[in-house]
């Protein structure tokens, strides 16, 4: 039993990042935007959040720092893309390869230094109840945010006109701007609220995940969340679960290995990446779903005419 | 403040030409900020960085090493990018190209010879096309998005390399350390002065395969089929223009140009096959065609550029203890420039202020003169 709860949490775990970044990049490509930089919002927010982190001695800082740190390098992509109305996905490469080079600098410093961890919730006496005391009421407070934020865009993006807007964006930028809709004023928000994500998914690698810098240890993470949104079909609940099976993935090739299973391990380590490019295949196959769920005007630059 | 875009009647020519100077110029000047925020004098980091290590004949060499895997990348690349298509996973395709030449001098030491290195070069082109060709038969046959699928494709090579050079493929008179043997005298690409540097025939490649398909894009039908498909997809399929065989002719052609670019690093530069055998070169070589305007003899240039940025970030490096991830950060700045001064050729940039409120409190527009001037 504590081994099932056990790897159960440890799923969570590896689950969260994938999920916040995932939903953060679901609001971007629902108003038109296609950000690839997801990877490197993700490890400047890891870097920032640790570098806080490690200056402060509070972890809660450093949570604070990896989402600002996040917010302000999407707001870099904003800039370029929606005021410059530059070509989405060489920015969004760009920002990507950016964020790589600028984690390692500003990192040299924290390798190998001890970090801070969040603590996880203990409510005393709830905590400790076998099973569901620890999987509900004793996991890190990322864990909490990342379902509380799914709810909450969900409620957004299909509750409220304000979503209706930010949805009718990306379906067509061009009939939005005529109605008289601030396209590009919307999509900054869509896209600082993808950055400030990314950012708390990469805080949560570097305060909670495993509390240290190392340097590219997102290592691929905003690329699978990326093809989680599409796997998704641009849904939020379907996110959530997508990124449950690839945090199952990620935990399972992890103990295929502790288990000493005679397969390689460097074959056990490329399972997530197989693994999504098997479920892109498989949602990609079925071209009409796709084409329907897809955000009409995703990736195409808006520039309004006067 | 306010950007605002003015739709030029047709695009610029002069900025077309200038637009990837003024971003190497404000690159300079961002990293000459960067510099200072390091407690570095950014004149003297500028010239460690860029001066230095280009000021003898045998550096010129070293850049050449440089220059050849990033410009043969890119290169093909461009071709990709032209045609609209999505190819970010070169750094795994040269990885494959390593892998597939060096099957020769690694598990068949004892064949020597003239023969050698050619078909070491042609299995390499031969590894990186087929590894690329696997999200061009996915895009084509699924539709699945190229960019995600060739990019984790990047991962499983690498990993698969790292499982090579510490398993099956490992030296067993090695001491243990996770390397090939080292290739033998005919599976080494020949230096081409070897009395002044290192340099070897991979940057002879490089020059041939961008006058190649410079000739390809400007002067054939294929490359005409490029331009028009990558342009607008509609008039391609109007004028009969294959969408999925235009998939597969890109993939095949920057796949099998990043393997050769793998196997000449290993077989010229490395001499073995080891965990890593790039700096991220598939990578760098995106920058290396955009800061080209996607253009085969502008990429020559672009990856000397490039090049240099890598051989500055080690001399800063030894020279002022500044991580040499400096290079990438300039990198990845230059390439947000030129993104962003390329709009510069089909847009007019107008800034609009807010309106000022002057002390007596009459109302004035920020910049009447260039609302009067449209």
């Amino acid at each position: 039993m504590d081994i099932t709860v056990n790897i159960l949490l440890t799923i969570a775990t590896a689950a969260t990042p994938l999920l916040i970044a995932a939903i953060g990049e679901l609001v971007v490509e629902r108003s038109g935007v296609l950000n690839l930089g997801v990877e490197g919002m993700m490890i400047m927010g890891a870097v920032g959040g640790f570098g806080a982190g490690y200056l402060t001695g509070s972890p809660w800082i450093g949570l604070l720092a990896a989402i600002i740190v996040g917010a302000l390098f999407s707001l870099l992509f904003a800039v370029m893309t929606l005021s410059l109305a530059t070509n989405q996905v060489a920015t969004g490469l760009s920002l990507t390869l950016l964020g790589l080079g600028l984690s390692g600098m500003i990192g040299t410093t924290f390798v190998g230094q001890p970090g801070v961890r969040l603590p996880n919730l203990d409510i005393p006496g709830i905590s400790s109840i076998p099973v569901v005391g620890k999987l509900i009421f004793g996991q890190d407070p990322v864990f909490y945010i990342s379902i509380a934020l799914t709810a909450a865009v969900m409620w957004f993006l299909f509750r409220t006109r304000t979503g209706l807007t930010l949805r009718s964006i990306g379906d067509s930028h061009t009939s939005a701007h005529a109605l008289g809709i601030k396209v590009i004023r919307y999509r900054y928000l869509a896209v600082i609220f993808g950055g400030a994500c990314a950012g708390l998914a990469g805080g949560h690698l570097s305060l909670v995940y495993t509390p240290q810098w190392v340097e590219n240890m997102s290592a691929g993470r905003g690329w699978i969340a990326l093809a989680l949104v599409v796997f998704a079909s641009w849904r939020p609940w379907r996110v959530l679960a997508g990124a449950y099976i690839f945090g199952a993935v990620w935990i399972g090739q992890l103990h295929a290995q502790a288990f000493g299973i005679p397969v390689p391990s460097q074959f056990l380590s490329s399972l997530p990446y197989l693994a999504t490019i098997v479920v892109l295949v498989l949602i990609s196959r079925n071209k009409r779903l796709t084409m329907m769920n897809t955000p009409a005007s995703l990736g195409q630059p808006f520039v309004p005419d006067r | 403040m306010r950007i605002e875009l003015v739709k030029r009647p047709q695009r610029s020519a002069l900025f077309s030409i200038l637009s990837p100077f003024i971003a190497f110029a404000l690159t300079i000047i961002a990293g000459a900020i960067m510099f200072a925020l390091l407690g570095v004098n950014p004149l003297n980091a500028f010239e460690i960085y860029f001066v230095e290590p280009i000021s003898q004949v045998w550096q010129l060499h070293e850049l050449a090493i440089k220059a050849a895997p990033l410009i043969l990348i890119a290169v093909g690349l461009s071709v990709c990018y032209k045609a609209n298509i999505w190819n970010i996973g070169a750094e795994g395709q040269f990885i494959f190209g390593a892998i597939f030449g060096s099957i020769i001098p690694v598990l068949f030491p004892q064949f020597e010879g003239p023969l050698v290195i050619p078909l070491m070069l042609l299995l390499g082109m031969v590894g990186g096309a087929l590894y690329a060709s696997i999200p061009a038969f996915l895009k084509t046959r699924f539709s699945t998005n190229e960019i995600l699928t060739s990019l984790m494709l990047v991962y499983v090579a690498q990993l698969f390399l790292d499982w090579l050079v510490r398993g099956p493929w490992r030296d067993p008179q090695g001491h243990g350390f996770p390397q090939t043997i080292q290739f033998g005298d005919s599976a080494v690409l020949p230096e081409l002065m070897p009395d002044a540097g290192r340099a070897n025939w991979g940057f002879v490649f490089a020059l041939v395969a961008a006058v190649a398909i410079w000739l390809m894009m400007s002067r054939t039908l294929k490359g005409f089929e490029v331009r028009v498909l990558g342009s607008s997809p509609r008039a391609g399929r109007f004028a009969g223009f294959g969408f999925n065989r235009m998939v597969f002719f890109t993939f095949l052609l920057s796949g099998a140009l990043a393997g050769l670019a793998g196997i000449s690093e290993v077989s010229g530069a490395i001499g073995q096959l080891q965990p890593v055998i790039s700096p991220g070169y598939g990578f760098t070589a995106i920058i290396v065609a955009f800061l080209g305007r996607l253009n085969p003899l502008g990429i020559v240039a672009a990856g000397l550029v490039l090049a240099l940025t890598y051989l500055g970030g080690e001399a800063v490096q030894s020279a002022l203890g500044i991580s040499d991830k400096v290079a990438r950060v300039f990198q990845g700045m230059l390439l947000f420039f030129v993104l962003g001064c390329d709009t510069l050729i089909h847009y007019r940039i107008r800034l609009i202020g807010m309106a000022l409120v002057k002390p007596n409190g009459a109302k004035l527009e920020a910049a009447p003169k260039l609302e009067e001037a449209r």
